[in-house]
């Protein structure tokens, strides 16, 4: 009596959580993350296209992942001093955000418009962690949820050592643009 | 209640999720050298497409010169070439040098990368083949001399691994061939095997050596030193600044793996030299760097 009644409890979870896991996480494996750290001496600016992230519906829990190789730069000399010198991406191979859009429960994911999402985390990047707060848009459209956002970050607080012979031609700060376009996870 | 257990895990942990679907994948390795030289040789380092590098070499004369020479400097000898990435696994390039007047052409192709992670590959694996033409007049008027006299070809297969952020090593098994050798004990084939290494002493500095070991055959006689290099890398941007002391006066393989103007290190035939590497990228919206 005890185990039929375990068992039938049981497929209601299983239904009902399977039945629920398409909604409940979003995510993405060809995320954009751009970053711009031009000068008017030099043109730094690098694209990847294969950033993964999750957003869970639930309550509005977000992450990212960017592999640092996957950043390409339109300069071959530049991407690898990029890799071995600057973010020395075989000791720290991915940058990862892992954070929270802080007002969820006003967005509306049945509402087909942009709405402005604050999202607030923590950033990852060259072994450094630095929390980030920042504005971004969300779009929910046919099913997939679309996001942008642009923040800012300094080389010198993810430690990231810039020599003093090309100090004039690297952005300190440096422009962060993402875009994401979230599908139903469902595995 | 147990099923319960996996289902809510994968369903919950947002950050598992992440590390589950960010595959590394393969990584191929990058930068087991700074430069397409290690020193005088070739180094499994191509220039990337439509990226053009200028070299600009100077060797000059003997340390055991003294002050009277300046220690060497009040000679040099020069090579200067455009070197030229095609496509990213295949390079070619000119040069003329002083020495003989000699130009030289290459062409360097890249057959095997090393990576990391599953099914990897052990090691870089790159082919370079060349042709030197030395342009001196002939001395020698008695004999026929042919326009094929002047060529030297060159076949040489690089083999390297990059063991780890500083550490590289390379093995570079080489045939020579000279049409017409400098003397008539040589012969016109030399096998030789070089080897060379890096080691990356900060991200911008590194310490290299190079020694090609020259297989000659007994009755070949000639007493030619084989080449030894030590270098130091220093790179700077667009430019790689490679320094050296070597015991030989050729910067092209002809030259320095025969050896025929190799001088000794024992009794102080050092010449101090430097490669100024200057690369240009022409990849369209590329900047200069």
């Amino acid at each position: 009596m005890c185990v039929t009644k375990k068992l039938v409890l049981s497929i209601f979870v299983i239904l009902f959580t399977t039945g629920l896991f398409g909604q409940e996480i979003y995510f993405t494996k060809t995320g954009t993350v751009i970053f711009d750290s031009s000068t008017p001496l030099e043109t730094i600016h690098a694209e990847n296209n294969q950033v993964t992230s999750f957003l869970k519906t639930t309550n509005g829990e977000l992450n990212f992942a960017a592999l640092m190789k996957s950043f390409k730069f339109k300069n071959a000399l530049m991407e690898e001093h990029f890799n071995e010198n600057f973010i020395e991406s075989s000791k720290y191979p991915k940058a990862v955000f892992k954070g929270q859009i802080l007002n969820w429960s006003a967005i509306d994911l049945s509402k087909e418009e942009a709405q402005e999402a604050n999202v607030e985390g923590e950033l990852t990047l060259h072994g450094v962690t630095k929390k980030i707060s920042t504005k971004a848009v969300l779009y929910p459209q046919n099913g997939k949820i679309a996001g942008t956002c642009d923040f800012v970050v300094s080389a010198e607080d993810f430690e990231i050592k810039i020599p003093a012979l090309v100090r004039d031609k690297i952005a300190k700060e440096v422009k962060v643009a993402v875009n994401v376009n979230y599908e139903p996870y469902n595995r | 209640m147990i099923f319960l257990v996996p289902f809510a895990s994968t369903g919950q942990d947002l950050d598992e999720l992440l590390d589950a679907e960010t595959s590394v994948g393969k990584i191929y390795e990058s930068a087991a050298f700074k430069a397409t030289r290690v020193i005088n040789g070739h180094s499994v380092e191509q220039m990337k497409a439509k990226h053009l590098d200028f070299r600009i070499s100077h060797r000059f004369g003997e340390l055991n010169g003294g002050a009277y020479e300046f220690f060497g400097l009040d000679q040099a000898t020069i090579h200067l070439s455009l070197e030229y990435g095609l496509k990213d696994w295949l390079m070619a390039g000119v040069g003329r040098s002083n020495l003989l007047k000699t130009y030289d052409g290459f062409v360097k192709l890249k057959l095997l990368r090393q990576t990391a992670g599953s099914n990897s590959v052990p090691v870089f694996l790159s082919y370079m083949g060349s042709t030197e033409i030395f342009t001196t007049k002939w001395t020698n008027l008695e004999r026929d001399n042919l326009f094929s006299s002047r060529l030297t070809y060159v076949h040489q297969l690089l083999i390297a691994r990059k063991f780890n952020d500083q550490l590289s090593l390379q093995l570079s098994p080489t045939l020579v061939h000279k049409n017409l050798t400098p003397t008539t004990r040589d012969d016109n084939d030399l096998y030789a095997l070089g080897a060379s290494g890096r080691y990356k002493i900060s991200n911008r500095v590194a310490i290299n050596a190079e020694y090609f070991y020259a297989f000659r055959s007994d009755d070949a006689s000639v007493d030619y030193p084989n080449a030894l290099s030590f270098g130091v890398d220093i790179e700077t941007g667009g430019h790689v600044f490679q320094l050296m002391l070597t015991n030989s006066l050729a910067m092209r393989e002809g030259g320095f793996i025969w050896g025929q103007d190799n001088h000794n290190w024992d009794d102080g035939g050092i010449h101090f030299g430097f490669n100024v590497s200057r690369v240009f990228s022409f990849d369209k919206k590329a900047s200069s760097y």
